[in-house]
């Protein structure tokens, strides 16, 4: 019988994907940070199916799990944008006006902090700092460093990214 | 046992064919990229292709002068290498043209030169007499910027891995007693010594040594540095540790937001391994040690080292009740020397060239040298290595090249959210593990943010606090609850709520706290407060008696006013006032309404003849 197989594809790579990141943690000491790492790498963000099964994999409770997930700011629990945001406020930042440039992503984008846009395209998000404060103000977009910014660089430079 | 005379000679024999060449380098650490870096190399790379021109292009890590990033060096046979600052893509053209083709350094666009032994452009200053390296020492930065962080090669032939092989030749308390002797402390902010550390580890079958990269202190970037500059220096040091305390295993735990570093540390414990440094029975000594990088997950507490433990085991990243010390229980429960970045990069070098060398630097209690960030609002904004006992007017003014826009130098933050500000009237006070301390201050991992007249001194309390507050881990009740009622009250009194007894509360708060939370985080994060109102209470007082914020800063303080002589009338302002509350008829002075501005400042802004003030 056919039957819709539309997007069964990707999720087999995942899947496929996932088992063979178990078998290479399953036996690893502190193995769930990695995990928990590559997973979000492979999903995008950390659904609470894929909660489930490496608690189930890796022989961790559930509540532990859970509990990692939500102490570190690195992962999430809902989906997020194609290119993550990260607008530095640390203090060689706040100094020389990182705000200003957290205001301007803010209005280019229309979204606050911790926020997605609709397309999901970006995830505008702020940072204690990147260390890159001989550039400061700066942001980091995806592993991309951008510095000496002033506000109206910020729309020109998000342009760039697909 | 095995030497590596061998292979050392034929890298130290690449390494002066490399530099005999006419070569290229440029500047490729996070903060070059950042400034345009890549795309310097791909213009040069295409540019010297397309024009045939006999020259190598060779890239390095960061040297420090982050203000005239992307940086490019040219080195001609029997010429001083020229250092370019501020070279984007578009200059690369006329660099090659003059540089290379006509042999005629571009003068205008030069930083320093290093004449080495040939003799010296005119008109370019030298680098080691520059006002910016003058003061500096380079030993641990020794070669950042000089050679290529991705070629053990380079590492080799400049006497790296010479640590490993002369601390394998000898006992492992020897080992021990040479780092003691040199005084080296921890550079991660407490200063403990680092040999009296080694010292303590509890005999057993397993233990390790871990390195802490968890760099989270906003406003230093100096472990980055090192990491992406001179990673095999890291591998060395934790494989010299290893010996000492008779570890096999080593974890590195680095903060995810500095993928380079990561790279580049993968890269060279790749290499290592290849090289028979890092697996089992090293050089044949019978010595094993295995190192793996464990990326963070994002939570500044994690740098505090017992919930670095935590993180590395998969647990929630909070800290430990000590003691046990790590030294007696650590990682997985085995003893474990846990040291930070720049500690570790130290140690190959006080092996190699012994501890009376690294002891004749630096004061009484504080020995050897100590890298620094320096940032905020100064002139040269860059990674410096300098003696401890150096002033920090030294490093502000001389290194620092003063405040930016000539203003008035108002504090240097140090050692981050755990540290202090430290005003004009202690510029002139050495720099050491102890007297930083005795003002309230920390050395921290090395982080001095400057600060002048346009900053408001409660602001910045509240910027930490609100920082310390967020990232608290909740465990003990002095930090969790503390933090929160201390950022309560700054917020109250920048909103102009304050009273004076808040003074006094905030006072009790902070001393409550620091003696009573559970980590480092914990105890330290009073510090921007006690130390703004140990230096700058007049602020406080300014805000809470006066509702006036002496600094300009605080919006909910601030009136903005037009000057009735200056104003022409021209109606850019009243354009601008997204809230009407400007009015005014055209070639009138134009007024504000206080009751309706919102204090945005957009008017400031617009505004062309300065007739506009906030105070």
């Amino acid at each position: 019988m056919a039957s819709c197989t539309c997007g069964e594809t990707t999720d087999q790579s995942k899947e496929a994907a996932m088992q063979e990141l178990f078998d290479q943690y399953r036996d690893y000491k502190g193995g769930l940070i990695p995990v928990l790492q590559e997973a979000q790498n492979i999903y995008g963000y950390l659904p609470k199916e894929v909660l489930q099964q490496i608690a189930k994999e890796m022989r961790i409770p559930f509540s532990k799990v859970f509990g990692v997930c939500t102490f570190y700011a690195q992962f999430h629990l809902k989906p997020r944008g194609r290119n993550i945001i990260r607008v530095c406020l640390g203090t060689a930042c706040h100094v020389r006006g990182g705000s200003k440039i957290f205001e301007a992503a803010q209005e280019e984008l229309g979204v606050g902090q911790g926020g997605t846009t609709e397309d999901l395209k970006f995830t505008l998000e702020t940072v204690a700092c990147i260390g890159a404060c001989g550039l400061s103000p700066c942001m980091m977009i995806n592993d991309d460093t951008h510095g000496r910014l002033q506000p109206k660089q910020v729309a020109g430079i998000f342009k760039t990214y697909e | 046992m095995q030497n590596l005379n061998e292979i050392r000679a034929k890298y130290q024999q690449q390494y002066k064919e490399k530099i005999s060449r006419p070569r290229i380098v440029v500047g490729l650490g996070t903060c070059g990229i950042a400034a345009g870096g890549d795309k310097v190399m791909a213009a040069l790379k295409e540019q010297v292709a397309a024009r045939g021109l006999d020259v190598d292009i060779d890239f390095t890590s960061c040297i420090g002068m982050c203000y005239r990033e992307p940086m490019v060096e040219i080195a001609l046979p029997g010429a001083p290498s020229v250092l370019y600052g501020d070279i984007f893509a578009d200059k690369i053209e006329k660099l090659l043209e003059s540089h290379i083709v006509n042999n005629t350094p571009v003068y205008e666009w030069a930083a320093f030169q290093i004449p080495g032994e040939a003799t010296p452009y005119e008109g370019i200053d030298i680098m080691d007499q520059s006002s910016y390296y003058s003061k500096q020492v380079r030993s641990v930065t020794s070669r950042l910027g000089r050679t290529n962080p991705e070629s053990i090669a380079d590492y080799m032939a400049t006497g790296g891995y010479e640590g490993i092989e002369k601390a394998l030749k000898v006992d492992s308390k020897a080992v021990i007693e040479e780092v003691k002797k040199s005084g080296l402390r921890g550079r991660g902010g407490g200063g403990f010594p680092t040999g009296v550390k080694w010292s303590f580890v509890a005999p057993g079958e397993k233990k390790y040594a871990v390195c802490n990269a968890d760099e989270g202190d906003p406003g230093a970037f100096m472990d980055r540095s090192i990491l992406e500059g001179d990673p095999h220096a890291v591998l060395e040091g934790m494989m010299i540790a290893g010996y000492a305390i008779g570890a096999d295993e080593g974890y590195i735990y680095c903060r995810a937001e500095y993928p380079l570093a990561i790279k580049r540390l993968n890269m060279a414990i790749a290499q290592a391994e290849e090289h028979g440094l890092l697996g089992d029975n090293i050089l044949d000594s019978g010595f094993n040690f295995r190192i793996k990088i464990k990326a963070g997950a994002g939570a500044f507490v994690c740098g505090e080292e017992t919930a670095l433990l935590n993180s590395i085991e998969g647990l929630r990243g909070m800290p430990r009740v000590r003691p046990p010390f790590p030294a007696i229980k650590g990682l997985f429960g085995k003893p474990t020397v846990l040291n930070n970045v720049e500690t570790y990069a130290n140690v190959p070098f006080i092996i190699r060239n012994g501890s009376d060398w690294y002891a004749a630097m630096g004061t009484e209690k504080s020995k050897g040298s100590k890298v620094f960030c320096l940032t905020g609002k100064v002139n040269n904004t860059g990674l410096m290595e300098v003696p401890m006992g150096i002033t920090l007017r030294d490093i502000i003014f001389t290194i620092g090249g003063g405040i930016q826009d000539d203003k008035q130098f108002k504090a240097v933050q140090s050692g981050g959210p755990s540290g202090g500000c430290i005003p004009a009237a202690h510029l002139d006070t050495p720099i050491d593990y102890d007297s930083l301390g005795a003002l309230g201050a920390i050395m921290g991992s090395g982080g001095l943010v400057v600060m002048d007249e346009g900053t408001c001194m409660v602001d910045v309390a509240k910027f930490f606090l609100n920082f310390t507050q967020l990232e608290s881990c909740g465990k003990c009740t002095p930090c969790r609850e503390g933090t929160k009622r201390m950022l309560e009250i700054l917020q109250r009194i920048c909103d102009g709520q304050g009273e004076m007894e808040d003074i006094d509360t905030l006072d009790r708060l902070c001393r409550v706290i620091k003696s009573s939370a559970l980590c480092g985080l914990g105890q330290t994060c009073p510090n921007p407060i006690a130390t703004t109102l140990r230096y700058f209470r007049d602020e406080y007082e300014a805000h809470i008696k006066d509702k006036r914020c002496p600094a300009g800063v605080c919006s909910a303080l601030l009136q903005y006013t037009i000057l009735v002589d200056v104003c022409t009338g021209c109606g850019a302002c009243l354009r601008a006032c997204p809230a009407g509350a400007i009015t005014g008829e055209k070639k009138e002075p134009h007024k504000i309404d206080t009751e309706l501005c919102i204090k945005c400042g957009g008017c400031i802004q617009k505004c062309k003849f300065d007739a506009i003030v906030k105070a």
